[in-house]
């Protein structure tokens, strides 16, 4: 964070092809019929990291007190952050549902990619020379 | 170990190039709590004995960077920095909101005492797995924000060679010196994120005496477990739910005071304090708002009053100027104070301010000290290379760069404004007190930007001249924001003042009790807990040394300026009363159980189990 502001939620945007699911060596990894949002079986989970890079985003990570992979699961399909954002007044995330809405095409970004243009829009083309 | 504490603190000998680790007993921690108490314990243990010949620039002076017992846990987190001070030869407790404070815990320590001096320019990493110092010689002297994308940098590199399986890391925490802190401007500040600094009692100073540009802590563990985990459970939502319902300080920070408080209550520093009053609308939180904000709520970890937004100049003169709203204090430090009427100038001068390293509130109050006396034609253009006049922010500009690299007169005003008044007096063959009545400070620690002439604020006649922090405008003595429980509270549990005022006192210390498990209430902080801490601080204080002790009650006073008559404003002609200023010193002293020059008496050391510090203060009595 070299500028103050800039950061970014972190979040699985469930991509069409799911490249995390088929990168599993061991199947941990599957997609919930319902939500869309995949499921990481903690019990078969190896720690290999491949889906960390399988990932177009980076999202997911090695948890720190279990070590084992962490995606967002939607907490099936009532996510817990859209309910405190909205209690707290800053409505920043809202929930959509799938094929009825156009935002989740337009922010599925890296999160790395939204961070530099979010600095260009904070900051102009001081923000450009963002990490 | 009682809950909130993560049980350890990281030792590190710089001298040495050694780490290690080191616990405190229970009843230490019940007695000194954490943050401002257990740094000043810390600091009468190992230097006491010794208190008055230590320079604080020295190698023998201690660095400390804690948290307490509630960082990360209470909404607010927050870094307690703290040693010897440069500026006041005493113990001054100073806070910044970062996220170190939250990734120190998580890596398993309460924080870091830093001993000796390092052979060259260092760093020091924390993480839960080992600790180690690091060389920094890259970014010695560098401005913040290079400072912060090299260590990030360097940072992650190192952590992802170390763990390369985890994925991305999020940025460590991190807490370094500036320029100024780089070349020992004794009023400098220790810098967190760009925009934030712990600002009074000067320890980027420290930390530059030190060789130490910064410290990083990186923590994946968990926050250390609470005592009564249902229970704060519960008082952590009730204290959401009151912080969420500020909306003033939500909307604005405090950064609506600008114009407010200069118009309203007329106690705004206005060219270095000759004035009080101004009707500049421009330089308040509406017009910044609309003009500058580009991120209007921005929070660190587990913050729900939310008072920050960033301000970013996007075009004209100032282009690409990056600065944290400016709160209150920098509209006024680096905006009236200055003579800076313009919001724009006010950004840029906040922005150079922090850039550098220099304290918002110390560093512009010798800038406007130096202005006031080329005003008055005591400095000349030769001195500074440049003409330092009011309300010029390019001016303004050099001469805080001047500060910072130590340059022609900046030299003398690295000093910080008390001891720089007194050089230059030397300098330019006048008596000390002709320059020291444009010095507006207490015990050497500059004032924070609320004047008591007007009574209208906060402050009053008494707040800054019997205060152990000095000129510090977050722990003054009034009722109500006193310093017997307010601030040196927040301060010893270490967590962010606008998260406490506005929730209930009793639900606080609820709160407390719940994480530690100690028998803490309001009543025992307000008559044991709390007074010893100021009682410590205060004997410290008195002890003094090397190059300034400050004699008892004589130096408990304000700054001659405080005792001219306001000249314009609806307070025209108000100023504060000397008799009431020592009446109240009085009955201050008189509450904590000091005696009348305000030198704790044996019973009440007996009292607060402070009897080692009886031999000092007897002699000190005597004498």
């Amino acid at each position: 964070m070299p500028f103050p502001g800039v950061e970014v939620p972190h979040l699985c945007t469930q991509c069409k092809d799911y490249p995390c699911v088929a990168s599993c060596p061991v199947d941990a990894l599957s997609v919930d019929k319902v939500t869309t949002a995949v499921i990481v079986d903690k019990e078969k989970c190896i720690s290999c990291s491949k889906c960390i890079r399988a990932c177009p985003g980076n999202v997911p990570f090695l948890h720190p007190g279990d070590n084992k992979a962490t995606i967002c699961n939607l907490c099936n399909g009532d996510p817990e952050c859209v309910k405190v954002c909205t209690e707290a007044g800053y409505n920043a995330l809202t929930l959509t549902q799938e094929g009825t809405n156009v935002n989740k095409r337009l922010f599925s970004r890296p999160p790395i990619e939204v961070a530099k243009d979010l600095a260009v829009f904070f900051f102009g083309e001081k923000g450009k020379e963002v990490i | 170990m009682p809950g909130g504490y993560a049980g350890k603190l990281l030792d590190v000998d710089l001298s040495k190039g050694k780490v290690k680790d080191i616990t405190f007993d229970a009843e230490t921690l019940e007695a000194y709590f954490g943050g401002r108490g257990l740094a000043t314990k810390i600091l009468w243990d190992r230097l006491g004995k010794r208190w008055a010949e230590i320079d604080a620039l020295s190698s023998e002076n201690l660095f400390l960077a804690l948290t307490g017992p509630m960082t990360a846990i209470y909404p607010g987190a927050r870094i307690m920095c703290s040693g010897k001070s440069p500026l006041s030869n005493g113990v001054v407790g100073s806070t910044a909101s970062t996220e170190f404070a939250s990734e120190i815990k998580m890596a398993g320590y309460d924080g870091v005492i830093v001993s000796g001096k390092a052979p060259e320019p260092s760093y020091i990493l924390v993480t839960e797995d080992s600790s180690e110092i690091r060389s920094a010689k890259g970014i010695w002297g560098k401005t913040g924000e290079e400072t912060i994308i090299a260590l990030n940098r360097e940072v992650t590199a190192e952590l992802t060679k170390r763990k390369p399986a985890i994925g991305l890391w999020k940025e460590p925490g991190i807490i370094y010196s500036g320029p100024a802190g780089d070349s020992m401007v004794k009023n400098a500040a220790v810098m967190t994120k760009l925009v934030h600094a712990c600002g009074y009692g000067g320890y980027g100073a420290v930390m530059g005496s030190k060789n130490l540009k910064a410290i990083v802590a990186k923590g994946r563990g968990k926050l250390p477990a609470v005592s009564a985990p249902e229970a704060t459970k519960l008082l952590w939502k009730r204290t959401h739910e009151i912080l969420i319902s500020q909306t003033r300080m939500r909307r604005w920070g405090t950064g609506y005071a600008g114009y407010a408080t200069g118009y309203e209550t007329s106690s705004e520093p206005v060219r270095n304090w000759q004035e009080e009053w101004h009707d500049e609308k421009g330089i308040g939180g509406p017009h910044f708002e609309t003009r500058y904000w580009v991120k209007k709520k921005w929070a660190d970890f587990n913050c729900t009053t939310n008072c920050m937004k960033v301000s970013c100049i996007k075009s004209g003169r100032f282009k690409g100027d990056i600065t944290d709203m400016p709160d209150y204090e920098l509209e006024a430090y680096c905006g009236t104070n200055l003579g800076i009427f313009d919001a724009e100038g006010a950004v840029h001068i906040s922005a150079v301010i922090d850039n550098l390293g220099h304290s918002g509130i110390n560093g512009p109050n010798t800038m406007a000290f130096a202005a006031e006396l080329y005003q008055r034609g005591i400095l000349v253009e030769k001195d500074f290379g440049f003409k330092p006049v009011w309300g010029d922010a390019e001016a303004m500009e050099k001469l805080a760069w001047l500060i910072a690299k130590r340059e022609k007169v900046g030299d003398t005003l690295a000093e910080g404004t008390y001891r720089a008044a007194i050089k230059i007096a030397k300098m330019k063959g006048k008596k000390p007190e002709e320059l020291l009545k444009y010095a507006v400070h207490v015990k050497g620690v500059e004032i924070g930007a609320h004047g008591t002439r007007s009574d209208a604020d906060y402050t009053h006649d008494a707040s800054y001249a019997a205060s152990v922090q000095g000129g510090d405008h977050t722990s003054t003595i009034t009722d109500g924001y006193s310093e017997m429980s307010g601030a040196v509270f927040t301060d010893s549990a270490v967590f962010c003042n606008f998260c406490f005022f506005s929730v209930p006192q009793p639900l606080v210390f609820d709160y407390a009790k719940a994480v530690t498990g100690f028998p803490i209430t309001q009543d025992s902080w307000r008559k044991v807990t709390g007074p010893r801490i100021v009682t410590l601080q205060k004997v410290l204080l008195l002890l003094g040394g090397p190059d300034k002790t400050w004699e008892p009650i004589k130096d408990d006073d304000n700054p001659p300026r405080y005792y001219e008559p306001l000249p314009n404003g609806p307070y025209k002609g108000k100023f504060t009363d000397k008799a009431k200023v020592d009446d109240k010193v009085q009955k201050y002293f008189e509450t904590l159980g000091w005696d009348t020059r305000g030198i704790p008496t044996k019973e009440t050391l007996k009292r607060l189990s402070l009897t080692d510090c009886e031999p000092a203060m007897k002699k000190l009595r005597e004498g």
